[in-house]
């Protein structure tokens, strides 16, 4: 109920919610992390954020990295470039409902409800961007306008560091 | 012989498989002089980020300079730092010089008679001459013996190249080059030839790694599988410092191992023409 409470006063003033509809305006993000035949292999690390397309600031949804007692996993913090520059070199890790522990291969759902609860309506950029000890790269991005009056699903996809990424956002 | 047991147990410790394994390299600031006195500074790291210091010094008693007479030449202004060793040559012959790692070793594995599993050197000992007859118990269940072998080279010349420190010791992984090791040049593709304990083998995985990683997205190895006459052909694509590095096995040991490995890791410097 606590969520509800939240969400509808912007709805009511964005007008953006119709009867009918959900009043829950979210943004759900899925990240492929492709299997790799290598002798040596390391978990990417992965940083998810959007970024506004006016002032660029950057509300961070994921950022999966080696978590250890020593801190000697953040070194590596720096590989996601983009990332760092915009946004990760200012902050402290590890953040809650942000920061996790690096994911084997697969398909993983994010949610992003905690930066749709964030973002003013404006245009954004999403972006992916991975990282491989021993591996290389890779940087996907979706363009999106926040809020949306109809479902959207927007994809990207990677080819070396990630797989397909899908962003679905419900009004 | 103690040094090469100990530097076996200190590569075993650290490189527990292959999925953890770090790079190791040496690095000369130049791979070619001129003058009658050149010096050079060398740098020696373990670290997967080929040619940056992130992670590991690579310990100087691990190393050794052959001359090019080949005995044995002096490194000068010894330094570790947190994350490399550093040291000078002073190249007073002409000649090729030749930076050189080397080691190898016995390891077991085996289980007891209540399948608990043991293995030999034990975490942090250091094996003395005797130790694996005295320690392993020939009879155990599940008795495995390996035998490795790690040689890194790093090749440095004044004047004009020679040969003697080329020559093969016949132990462990090792690598003869078509053309000298300090006169590579883009467009002139070198063929690699891979020994095995002397004999030319097939089926040797060698991964080239160009410098300059932290400017591009991906590694850009180079992956390629020595044929039957144990060759493989190298086109390189520009000039820069390349990190290679060769890994065989087999079951073809001499006894008491029943399997052996090798590890050939090398520095070459490709000019431009």
């Amino acid at each position: 109920m606590k969520s509800l409470k939240h969400v509808l006063p912007l709805a009511l003033l964005t007008g953006s919610f119709s009867a009918g509809q959900s009043l829950a305006a979210d943004m759900q993000l899925s990240v492929a992390i492709p299997e790799m035949n290598v002798a040596e292999y390391h978990r990417p690390y992965v940083a998810v954020w959007a970024m506004n397309k006016d002032d660029k600031a950057v509300t961070n949804g994921a950022v999966w990295y080696q978590i250890d007692d020593d801190g000697e996993g953040e070194k590596w913090l720096k590989d996601m470039r983009l990332w760092w520059r915009r946004s990760g070199r200012s902050l402290e890790v590890p953040i809650d409902g942000v920061t996790g522990a690096t994911r084997k291969p697969g398909e993983y759902e994010v949610s992003l409800t905690h930066v749709a609860q964030q973002l003013t309506p404006g245009d954004y950029v999403l972006y992916v961007e991975a990282a491989r000890e021993v591996g290389g790269r890779e940087l996907l991005s979706v363009d999106f306008s926040w809020p949306s009056d109809e479902t959207q699903t927007l994809s990207a996809q990677g080819d070396s560091e990630l797989g397909a990424i899908t962003l679905t956002i419900t009004p | 012989m103690k040094f090469k047991r100990s530097l076996a147990l200190v590569l075993a410790l650290t490189l527990p498989m292959a999925a953890q394994a770090h790079r190791f390299w040496v690095l000369p600031a130049a791979t070619v002089l001129s003058g009658d006195d050149p010096w050079v500074t060398v740098d020696a790291a373990v670290s997967n980020d080929i040619f940056y210091f992130n992670h590991f010094p690579l310990k100087a008693d691990f190393l050794s300079v052959v001359k090019p007479d080949g005995s044995t030449g002096e490194m000068l202004n010894v330094s570790e730092g947190k994350h490399r060793t550093t040291f000078d040559l002073n190249l007073t012959e002409q000649g090729t010089y030749k930076v050189l790692m080397d080691s190898s070793g016995l390891r077991a594995r085996w289980e007891t008679e209540d399948g608990e599993r043991k293995f030999w050197p034990g975490r942090g000992e250091k094996p003395e001459p005797g130790d694996f007859e005295k320690k392993v118990p020939k009879q155990a269940k599940n008795l495995q013996v390996s035998h490795s072998a790690t040689k890194l080279e790093a090749f440095i010349t004044a004047g004009a190249p020679t040969d003697t420190v080329l020559a093969l010791s016949n132990q462990g992984l090792e690598m003869k080059s078509s053309v000298h090791p300090n006169d590579l040049f883009t467009g002139e593709p070198v063929e690699l030839q891979f020994f095995m304990d002397g004999k030319a083998t097939e089926g040797v995985e060698v991964v080239i790694i160009p410098d300059g990683m932290r400017y591009r997205d991906s590694q850009e190895s180079m992956e390629l599988t020595t044929d039957s006459d144990g060759k493989i052909n190298v086109e390189w694509p520009r000039a820069g410092r390349y990190w290679l590095e060769a890994e065989y096995g087999d079951d073809n040991a001499k006894a008491p191992a029943t399997s052996r490995s090798g590890k050939y890791i090398a520095t070459l410097e490709v000019l431009p023409l």
